[in-house]
């Protein structure tokens, strides 16, 4: 039970800058997720959290104690990594219990320790086992356990399901979060996978190239992302983004075909201004005026279809319809956004403009 | 990588050749095996040929010495080499009832034991420092590398020239140092010597050995122990010592059969199995008996003694990493 605070922490390898300044205060017992695209930070940030790698300036705080020139040992966490990182010599019982006889905790209360995290992610029967003799599934069950009979102040997690196949990916993902509701451990989780993320974290920190850019709850993130990278990043199929124009009088986003979208408020200081446009593939429905689009392909998922069009100008156009599909590639197509599911972006910086 | 791209780029362009022009062609599949694919080969006489380079190494370096070394092991020869008894184990007994065998098995023993400990421990603290982070640990692999690939003899004459009592850098030393150091006439100091002499060959092959499978080990896995409580000692005892112990033990056998057979040469520049013979393991004394004393079937029936050591240690270490030292 900590909270765990992250005070402008950067890292560079040499010259390179990998973390630039990021700063972030988790709950106690909060689910944290970290979020972004490979090679942007996550990992790096985890691990200084862990006390695994160098922190090369700013502070990190772990239930109030500023931890950044402790060991990984004193540190009061445990961490969950990609490949499980078991012992590969040890049995099952012996991997969860490592961690407990170093700290010198009596014989029976390790025993008592383990076989309640066995009970609970159903390894029973698997204690007298090599990591060898067990499936991917099982080594990263194993792994669980080994951070939850420590009883740390946070669990730290690097992509434990991303060894995993995509059915088994869903199942360990709802058992992490309902083991997560049950000890209320506060917990870091990095992944580069937004249903991941949408599904586990109370609130997620997206991630590039170093710096957050922005911090919110997953409902959050999805209505109101906070830039093009974070709009882009979160939903599937990605947000459609068309460059447009507001108009003279603030009141409108003037697109390159023609059209002009009325602004739910207007914005009158910015008339004139050049702006990105951004519209969910999933708000766009089908109308009698709006966007005319070529059907260039249609993607029937089952329970929803993914049509990919193309305006008159060229730029493609997304479109997430419920149901099966009721058009063809070569049909045309008019549809139209609600007035409040636009997303405006400064042209030049990608950050969304409020209001 | 370029390495197996290349392979694999020959190897393709080897089976992609037209059949008549290889020997080899892929076995259509029959009736009988329908799923069989294997390479086969169009003329019998081939893989005989392709063996035979192999075999007669093996008969003329091997088979023959050894049948001649038994052979004689159970015969007595007069001085000039004209004549021989069949005398049954005589040879062995004579041998095994020896005082002066039974001695130098004692030096070969402690001569053996000393240098593969001693062997490994180094290279294995050498190695585990090598694997951390340390500048230069490039420049360092290289340099420990390289006694491996000098000369038994070689590297005895550089061994003397520091240890020498009159012209040795280091032996100097101790003399100035007012230690009695001299080990043409100290037995104990001589053997000391060619244990450090010996062992420090097989540092650089056991280093190697230590290292490939230092870093066979993830370094995930040292992290979580790491973060799981263990400091650096504990974190070697408990996982990176069981996890070497496959090397571990290849490294052992081989390291005795390098010290029971392979130190000859070094023994022999150093001190010739003196002074007395405290430094006279067994090989050296079956050069002695044999060569020097001409006495061919004492020293026949001590070969035979050894070849039976040595494939004892072999077949000890097959069966043990079939077995018991694999845990992945
Ligand atoms: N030990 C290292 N030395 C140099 N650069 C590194 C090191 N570790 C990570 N980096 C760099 O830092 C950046 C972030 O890496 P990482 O945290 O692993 O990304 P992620 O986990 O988000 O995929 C990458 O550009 C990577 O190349
Ligand atoms: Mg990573």
């Amino acid at each position: 039970m900590a909270t765990v605070e992250i005070r402008n922490v950067r890292k560079s390898y040499g010259p390179v800058e990998a973390i630039k300044g990021i700063d972030i205060a988790i709950q106690d017992g909060e689910f944290l997720v970290l979020l972004g695209p490979s090679g942007c930070g996550k990992s790096t940030l985890l691990r200084m959290v862990a006390g695994l790698e160098g922190i090369t300036g700013g502070e990190i705080a772990i239930g109030g104690r500023v931890v950044n020139h402790l060991d990984p040992k004193d540190r009061d966490i445990a961490m969950v990594f990609q490949n499980y990182a078991l012992y590969p010599h040890m049995t099952v019982f012996d991997n969860m219990a490592y961690g407990l006889k170093i700290r010198g905790i009596p014989k029976a209360e390790i025993r008592a320790r383990v076989d309640r995290a066995a009970e609970i992610l159903e390894l029973g029967r698997f204690l007298d086992r090599r990591p060898s003799q067990l499936s991917g599934g099982q080594r990263q069950r194993v792994a669980m356990g080994r951070a939850i009979v420590r009883e740390p102040a946070a669990f730290l997690f690097d992509e434990p399901l991303s060894n995993l196949d995509a059915k088994l990916r869903t199942q360990m993902r709802v058992e992490i979060k309902r083991l997560q509701d049950r000890l209320g451990i506060t917990s870091l989780y990095v992944t580069h996978d937004q249903v991941e993320a949408m599904t586990l974290a109370d609130r997620i920190l997206v991630m590039n190239h170093g710096v957050a850019e922005q911090i919110g709850t997953p409902l959050e993130v999805y209505q109101r992302p906070a830039s093009l990278f974070v709009a882009g990043f979160i939903g599937s199929p990605p947000m459609n983004v068309l460059d447009g124009r507001i108009d003279d009088r603030g009141g409108a986003v003037l697109l390159p075909g023609g059209q002009s979208l009325p602004l739910p408020q207007p914005r009158p200081t910015e008339a004139g201004r050049p702006v990105k446009l951004g519209i969910r593939p999933e708000h766009l429905a089908v109308a009698d005026a709006g966007f005319v689009i070529e059907v260039e392909l249609v993607e029937a998922l089952g329970a929803d279809t993914v049509v990919y069009g193309r305006l008159p100008g060229g730029e493609a156009l997304l479109v997430r319809m419920a149901g099966l599909p009721s058009c063809r590639s070569g049909d045309r197509l008019t549809v139209s956004p609600p007035a409040d599911a636009l997303h405006l972006f400064d042209a030049v910086t990608g950050r969304r403009l409020e209001g | 990588m370029r390495g197996v791209a290349l392979l694999d780029k020959r190897r393709r362009g080897f089976l992609f050749n037209p059949p008549h022009a290889s020997p080899l062609r892929h076995a259509q599949p029959t009736k009988d095996h329908p799923l069989q694919r294997r390479v086969t080969f169009d003329n019998r006489l081939l893989p005989y040929l392709l063996l035979a380079p192999q075999v007669a190494v093996t008969l003329v370096f091997f088979i023959w010495p050894a049948a001649q070394a038994i052979w004689q092991s159970v015969h007595l020869q007069d001085a000039f080499g004209i004549r021989s008894e069949f005398v049954w184990f005589e040879n062995f007994t004579h041998v095994l009832s020896d005082p002066n065998y039974l001695d130098t098995l004692k030096v070969t023993i402690v001569f053996s034991v000393a240098v593969t400990v001693l062997a490994m421990g180094v290279a294995l603290l050498l190695a585990v420092l090598a694997d951390s982070k340390i500048k230069g640990a490039r420049a360092y692999k290289t340099l420990l590398i390289w006694p491996y690939a000098l000369a038994p003899a070689v590297a005895a004459v550089l061994w003397m020239f520091i240890f020498n009592p009159d012209i040795g850098s280091f032996g100097r030393a101790l003399r100035a140092l007012g230690y009695d150091w001299d080990y043409r006439l100290n037995g104990g100091q001589a053997l000391v010597m060619v244990i450090m002499a010996a062992s420090w060959k097989q540092v650089s092959y056991n280093f190697i050995f230590f290292l490939a499978g230092l870093q066979a080990i993830p370094r995930s896995v040292m992290e979580a122990a790491s973060i799981d409580g263990a400091g650096p000692v504990r974190r070697f005892w408990t996982i990176t010592f069981p996890l070497l112990s496959p090397t571990t033990f290849f490294l052992l056998v081989v390291d005795m059969v390098y010290a029971f057979f392979e130190t000859f040469g070094t023994i022999h520049a150093l001190t010739q199995g003196g002074p007395g013979k405290a430094t006279e393991t067994l090989i050296f004394r079956v050069y002695q008996d044999g060569v020097v004393n001409n006495d061919l079937g004492g020293s026949s029936a001590q070969s035979v003694i050894l070849m039976v050591i040595v494939i004892a240690l072999t077949a000890v270490q097959f069966r043990f990493v079939e077995r018991k030292v694999h845990y992945a």
